[in-house]
Formats: C-alpha cells, structure tokens, sequence
C-alpha cells in the first residue's frame, strides 16, 4: 500500500472574487506502513490537503493514487476511498451524534456495509485500541464523556471502518498533558496493531520528531520541505524562516552550539540531547 | 455545495451604494418593492428594471454574483410562470387535448416573472452592498418610534445582528461536520425521502449542540463586557446623512411618481 500525490493544484472558492491558491502543484510518496507528520503554520494549507486524500475535496489539477486506484478519476465510487482512507477531522468529538458510544462507533461500518456481527466484534476490538472499557463505555451516551474520552470515541469510530490510511488533523489539539500523551500512544499502539499509513498534523515538534518516519513541511500551499525528522531538524534557519521550530531539545542543542560549545549535529530527541550533553561534560 | 449559498451575504466592494445609508437603503428597497406592485404593464417595468440596472451598475457587484442569487427561487420561478401559462383563460395559441397555452396566459406568466426577478434582485441587492451589522443598526433606527410603545427595539436589532453574524459560522459549521460524517462514509445525496431525512439526524444533532455552545460563550462574552440591554447605549459611528444619501432617496421618489403616472395616463 503506497500513496503517490503527483501535481495536485486546488484553489478555493474558483471564480469569486476571494479565491485563493490553496495548494500548488504538490509531489510526494508515501510508502507502505510509513507514519508521515505534517507541519506548517495556520492556513498553509495542510487540512485542504488531507481532504484531498480522502477524496472530500477535488483537485482542480494533479493526479492522487492510493495503493492501485486514482481516487482522483472522475466517477470514482467514494464509498471505496472512503473504506481505505479514515480521516480524523480537527476536533472530532463535535461529530458524535448517537445515543450510545457503541452505536456511534458503529455509523462508519454500517454506512460501508459492514455484517452486523462484524461490527460489534469490530467495536470491542477499536475499543480496545483507544484505551476505553468496553463495559464502562459502550452503553453511554458520548455526551457524558469527558474531553479526552469523546476525542478517543471519535477515532475509534473511524478506526472502526478498518481503514490502510489513517489520517488523524491534530488530533492531541486542545486536550490537556495527560490526554495529550494518551493520545500519541493511542496513535502508536494502533500503528502497531493495524501496520497502516498513519498521517497526521501537529503544531508540536517533539510529537513530530517522536512519532514520524518522515515529515512534510508546508508553507503558504507549497510543500517545501521533505525528509526524515533528522533531516528536516537540521535545517533549523529555513524553519524559523516560515515560522516554524524545532522541537525542544533540539533547540537547547542549537542555542548551546550558537553559544560555541561544540555539539553533534542532528539531535532531535530528548535521547540524543541527554547523550550528546553527558558526552560533552565527560570530556570535560 | 452548501458554500454557493449567496442570499444575504454581503459583497466586499467599494461603491456609492454600499456607502448610502443604510436607513436610506432599507426604506429605498421597500419603495423600489411598492413600485414593482404598483406597475401594472412591461413599460413600468422599463421604469423600474432601468433603476435597478444604474443601481447594479452603480454598486459595482459582478452580475453572476447576482444572478447565483436567484439559483434558489429558480424553481419558484418556473412553478409560477407554468401555473400563469396554463391557468390563464383567453385568446388560444396552441391546444394540445386538455392543454391550452393562450395570449393572455403567456403574458401573465412573462409579467410575473419579470417581477419576481425584480423583487429578488432588488432586496438582495441591499444585502449585498449593506454589511448584515449596519443593516441592523439601520433597522434599529427606523424602529426606534416604536420605543414609545415599550417595544425593545434594540433587543430586537441586537437578536437579528447576532443571528445575522451567525449565518457564515453556522453554515461553516455545518459543511465541517458534513464532511467529518461524510468521511464516515454518510450519504446524503441518494435514497428516497425518508432516508435522505434520516441522513439529516448525524449532521443536525452535532449542529445543535454547537449552536447552544456558541450561544453560551457568546452570551457569556458579552456579560463579560458588561452588556446590559440598550438604554443608554451610544455609537461609535452615529448615522448621518449625507448628500449622496438624499440623492437617492429623491431619486427614488421621483421614480415612484413616474411609475404611478405610467400607470394612470400610459
């Protein structure tokens, strides 16, 4: 399973007077089971782009190739990208609408036709993935749950369609530190379990560099950046550049290097930076 | 896409019209409809679609812009104009069994549609060039005799500003969670009547609890700023007429006069 973006262009509101260029002839692969993150500041254009992939939006140009079908071609059924490609919205917890958790859980499987026995065992299992007691949760209401709880409710009732692609548009936004935390093991565990695509958009740089075998980086509807974390995190000036940053350790590696002690080049996680200063101190 | 919905929504543009008045404008659209209603032959309407075409022309929004403004009241449009065709006795043009398409019929059907277009394109046009917030502000001044009858005008105004002010949010509300249950592999495009309503339920409750959401922190925020209702309540821009203001509002005037001559002597 693989995803090739070849030349996607996509301009809002064509025609009126406010259009705008919201993407511009964007290239990238996504390889199999690879975890992409993608950053960029506020309106560069990442959530249209992740529309793009589930097919919500249509590409004024370009082509989209997900595993063997061009959801890009016209009359693709969506129900069949719909099946391949989950995506997780920005605050999915405002989409709950069913009296209980379980049936909530269960709209997207029912919606792609999925038995019904399947469904239920399918609940238990998505459940399960995103740390809620079945016993405890499936005959409520999803409004009773607290904030972290209906965040988890909602993935699980995109997980629940079984998707290869898993798209998740912040998905640790608003929460507090332990729900946030929650969430990213959420995210690994699933990837673990499932062995699929996971993208997903995150303001916070640690998350990126902890999580993803590859990060994109967008600015103003270009994709300008493209590499491992390590690669991406070198390049420090170009980030600060486009109002972006490094995460956290990385930063105090760079401000000790701008201060002229000498450090390695490449550290990005919390790891590293306490390897390369206990290294550092020793020879001293 | 829910997105094209255009009655009511201002366009961006600077012109003499949007800078009029907006107490001169509502009360111009309310004559400009009175005359439409006065008019009772296609000359009155060269009257009254020539002022429109300077005030479209004048207020510089893009005739397609309009012209989307109409999509919805299209089939309103062709119900009437088919009702008028084939409901009107007179002189037959054509007869096919139990159908008859006279003179007279086509005629009606012609006259009504021009007005209908007319009315839509007239009060839409003040939506358009009028920013929803000062449109209220004008409505709450032209109510404001009604204060004597211990009527709360500004209340009133206040209501429909916010509702006003809420339409795009709302709208932008919805198309997010359409599309987050769209990704959830909702339809709403095929089935029979009542699937397409059932369709509604994943959409409307989510809907609702953010309306109540928004209306709490909103009314929340404005406690925090300690609203308190109307009385004593002074602006930052007072209305003042203009010179401009009075032009149209003689121009107007003089076009009711015409179209009540044309009426009588033509």
């Amino acid at each position: 399973m693989s995803i090739q973006v070849r030349n996607l262009t996509h301009i809002y509101g064509k025609g009126q007077p406010d259009s705008q260029l919201a993407l511009e002839n964007i290239n990238f692969d996504i390889y199999d089971e690879e975890i992409v993150g993608i950053i960029g500041h506020t309106g560069s254009g990442k959530s249209t782009l992740l529309q793009h992939l589930n097919g919500l939006l249509k590409p004024e140009e370009g082509t989209i190739v997900v595993g063997n079908d061009e959801i890009t071609a016209p009359n693709f059924p969506m129900r069949n990208i719909r099946k391949k490609v989950g995506l997780v919205f920005q605050y999915p917890e405002y989409q709950l609408f069913e009296e209980t958790v379980a049936l909530d859980i269960a709209f997207g499987p029912k919606n792609l036709g999925m038995p019904e026995d399947e469904i239920w065992d399918r609940i238990k299992e998505v459940l399960e993935m995103v740390d809620l007691d079945y016993d405890e949760v499936a005959d409520k209401s999803p409004f009773e749950l607290s904030g972290g709880q209906k965040r988890r409710v909602a993935i699980a009732g995109v997980l629940a369609m079984k998707p290869q692609v898993l798209i998740l548009d912040e998905p640790t936004a608003g929460l507090d530190p332990k729900a946030h935390k929650s969430i990213l093991e959420m995210i690994q565990r699933v990837h673990e379990k499932e062995k699929n695509i996971i993208i997903f958009v995150s303001h916070n740089m640690e998350d990126i560099a902890n999580l993803s075998d590859k990060v994109m980086v967008m600015d103003c509807g270009k994709l300008v950046m493209v590499g491992t974390p390590k690669e991406i995190f070198a390049q420090r000036d170009r980030l600060n550049q486009i109002g972006l940053n490094v995460p956290p350790a990385a930063d105090l590696i760079y401000k000790l290097k701008d201060a002229g002690i000498p450090m390695a080049d490449g550290v990005v996680s919390m790891e590293e930076a306490e390897e390369e200063l206990y290294n550092y101190l020793r020879k001293k | 896409m829910i997105r094209d919905i255009t009655l009511g929504q201002y366009y961006a543009a600077e012109s003499v019209v949007h800078r009029v008045d907006p107490r001169v404008k509502i009360i111009a659209t309310l004559l400009f409809i009175a005359e439409l209603f006065i008019v009772d032959d296609f000359k009155g309407f060269i009257l009254c679609g020539g002022a429109m075409a300077l005030a479209v022309a004048a207020s510089k929004v893009p005739l397609g812009f309009i012209m989307r403004g109409l999509k919805p009241i299209l089939f309103i449009l062709m119900f009437t104009f088919v009702l008028n065709i084939f409901m009107i006795d007179g002189h037959i043009l054509v007869k096919l069994w139990f159908i008859k398409i006279t003179k007279e019929g086509l005629l009606t059907a012609a006259f009504m549609a021009i007005r209908l277009i007319l009315l839509i394109i007239g009060s839409s046009l003040l939506t358009f060039t009028t920013k929803p917030i000062i449109l209220t502000d004008g409505i709450e001044k032209l109510l404001a005799p009604l204060k004597a009858f211990k009527v709360p005008t500004h209340e009133i105004a206040m209501m429909m500003s916010i509702a006003l002010r809420f339409i795009p949010t709302l709208i932008e509300e919805t198309d997010k969670i359409m599309k987050a249950q769209q990704a959830r592999g909702a339809d709403f495009e095929s089935g029979n009547i009542m699937q397409r309503a059932k369709a509604l339920i994943p959409i409307l409750v989510p809907l609702f609890i953010s309306a109540f959401q928004i209306a709490q922190d909103l009314a929340m925020a404005m406690e925090a700023r300690c609203y308190r209702g109307g009385t004593g309540r002074t602006r930052m821009h007072a209305m003042k007429l203009m010179r401009r203001d009075y032009f149209v509002a003689i121009g107007l005037v003089l076009l009711l006069g015409l179209v009540i001559l044309e009426r009588i002597y033509l």
